[in-house]
């Protein structure tokens, strides 16, 4: 096997062949390396590629390798890191303005756990700026174009971890989820995301948007990769106090069953119909019939409040990165503008944060900074707490009739660049299917549930009930098992050959 | 629920610390109220009964051991700094000139 050729195999693969002695991770490494520089010109999912540290750490794993020492399975296979994730050394800025050029003096904790399991860490990838978006048109430093239509969008708010992982420049990533920005993304670039259980990745060093919501997993091309990397970067932490004690889930394992006899799936009646284009829902109904064949029990369920969940988002998320947003003042840390007619404190934060926010930034600070004023907390912050219960019970009902639910995972394929950037409100109507699980905490996985309109991508998303991880990498390993038999190989095998770059 | 209009939109700038130009002013005071309308919807089904949720999985006293762990040094608390002087970060002047 060629070093191209294993470019496109899963993590797993890869693992397995730098076990069996069969490639270094130093040449496993360079290699991903040179993809980046072939097709990352064009598509521009990362916003820094850190060449020598990866090839440090690979050298590293492999001399380990050859010493003997017994190494964590996923140890010198690279990984990219969505750039709301600080590292230490490398570069965050969140693609805002206002971090540009700041160097962490600290890991977060998931990354803590890529560094001591020897993943060789390749670069920081794009996003929509401090994850406010659906398609990472709104980084600070450029868009990022969808590895299967360059001209569309790659999804958002970690576009670039999806389209890395979907252009083979990484086998693993990192993404972070507050309304969708795993899943959606998976979604219209033919990939797999998954949102974990809130609290079971720490949050511990995520450049925080609404601390409530967010919540970090894997991006990746399988869902046994998946579940791979959720067992690494999962488990308790002290330094996050939402960090749950539960020890982690076999997900691996679960992945491998391939067995759904006597699973029961039920689909939400509030998430189908027309906000769904045809071709999204009928992959969606077909990926349910192979299931169906396969032993599982199709119910349909009623979630009333579902329909209430994207107001509650839009007040709760606004509302929480309005404060959360606050550090960023021009004192400590990042840009400092100082206007020359009035350097007191309060102009310079003024003029930073002015200068250093883009608009959808500040579109969202000012909308939360509303929803908390006094005289409308009540009506607005306060009833957005309420739906965020009355979708818990929505939720709690639902699972006492199924073990998993499914929906489409965005209603339609990737749409064309530019296309809604001017129109808040459309853009957020994408993360409508998405937004429900992080208002409750339950885990999330989208997968490619085939070609829909325009021969692009869609994605089928199954939720659990919280700590019910293991039920997504079940269901989700069996249907693309059954779905990739009815294709005859993976869905991204019907992806564009990138290698010309950017000629094509 | 009252329009926003311009000096509403000036307002929560100002609360929010970012100098917004007067284009700026125009454009999001342009696009508040639809998107206001938009989550209003929440209020229908809010009622007084219904309890709220701050946080997805309830959690209670999260305590940790109060012992000393690693910190961060005064030479990288300070490296990113846009201004440090004597070990400490420099600020501009707080208050204006009376």
């Amino acid at each position: 096997m060629t070093s191209t050729d294993i470019l496109r195999t899963s993590a797993a693969s890869q693992a397995a062949a730098l076990a069996a002695g069969e490639i270094s991770s130093a040449e496993l490494t360079a290699a991903h390396l040179d993809r980046i520089d072939a097709v990352d010109g064009d598509l521009h999912a990362f916003l820094h590629v850190s060449r020598d540290e990866a090839l440090t750490t690979a050298r590293d794993v492999d001399t380990r390798r050859a010493a003997g020492e017994e190494l964590h399975p996923l140890a010198g296979v690279p990984v990219a890191v969505k750039d709301v994730v600080v590292t230490e050394g490398i570069p965050t800025t969140a693609a805002s303005k206002i971090l540009e050029g700041w160097v962490p003096p600290y890991d977060a904790t998931l990354v803590e756990k890529l560094r001591a399991a020897g993943l060789p860490i390749l670069g920081k990838t794009n996003m929509d700026e401090f994850a406010m978006g659906s398609s990472t048109e709104n980084s600070a430093f450029g868009l990022t174009r969808n590895p299967w239509d360059r001209e569309r969008i790659p999804g958002g708010s970690g576009g670039g971890s999806a389209a890395a992982v979907g252009a083979f420049e990484a086998p693993l990533a990192i993404g972070t989820d507050t309304g969708g920005s795993i899943r959606q993304p998976a979604s219209v670039t033919g990939t797999v995301g998954v949102k974990p259980t809130y609290g079971s990745v720490s949050r511990y060093g995520l450049i925080a948007m609404a601390s409530s919501l967010d919540q970090a997993g894997p991006v990746t091309r399988t869902v046994a990769d998946a579940a791979l990397l959720h067992e690494l970067i999962a488990g308790h932490d002290a330094r996050d106090s939402t960090s749950l004690t539960d020890p982690v889930g076999a997900y691996a394992a679960a992945a491998g069953r391939k067995d759904v006899k006597g699973l029961r799936i039920g689909v939400i009646e509030q998430l189908e119909g027309e906000a769904f284009a045809p071709e999204v829902s009928a992959r969606f109904t077909e990926s349910l019939s192979l299931l169906e064949q396969a032993g599982a029990e199709i119910v349909r369920v009623s979630c009333p409040n579902f329909g209430y969940a994207l107001g509650a988002y839009y007040l709760i998320m606004p509302s929480e990165a309005s404060s959360n947003l606050a550090k960023f003042d021009g004192m400590r840390f990042g840009l400092r503008v100082v206007p020359e007619e009035s350097p007191t404190a309060e102009s310079v934060m003024k003029a930073t944060r002015g200068q250093g926010f883009g608009d959808e930034v500040k579109r969202r600070i000012l909308l939360g900074t509303y929803a908390l004023s006094a005289g409308y907390y009540d009506a607005y912050y306060g009833s957005a707490q309420k739906v965020r219960t009355l979708v818990q019970r929505d939720f709690a009902s639902a699972f006492e009739k199924v073990d998993v639910l499914a929906s489409p995972t965005a209603p339609t394929v990737a749409f064309r660049l530019g296309e809604k950037v001017d129109d808040p409100l459309a853009m957020y109507a994408n993360d409508i299917a998405t937004i429900p699980a992080n208002l409750a905490g339950v885990p999330g996985i989208s997968l490619p549930s085939g070609l829909a309109e325009d021969g692009l991508p869609a994605g089928i998303q199954f939720l659990a009930p919280a700590r019910g991880d293991e039920r997504l990498y079940q269901v989700g390993g069996a249907l693309e098992a059954l779905l990739e038999d009815s294709w005859g190989g993976p869905l991204l095998d019907r992806a564009p050959d990138l290698a010309g770059g950017a000629d094509r | 629920m009252p329009s926003i209009g311009r000096d509403d939109v000036a307002r929560l700038a100002d609360l929010a610390r970012i100098q917004l130009t007067d284009e700026e002013v125009d454009r999001l005071s342009g696009e508040f109220d639809a998107i206001m309308d938009a989550v209003a919807s929440v209020s229908e089904v809010a009622t007084a009964d219904v309890p709220a949720t701050s946080h997805p999985i309830p959690m209670t006293n999260v305590y940790r051991e109060d012992v000393v762990t690693d910190t961060l040094t005064q030479e990288q608390a300070l490296a990113a700094a846009p201004q440090a002087e004597d070990g400490r970060f420099a600020v501009p002047q707080i208050l204006g000139e009376e």
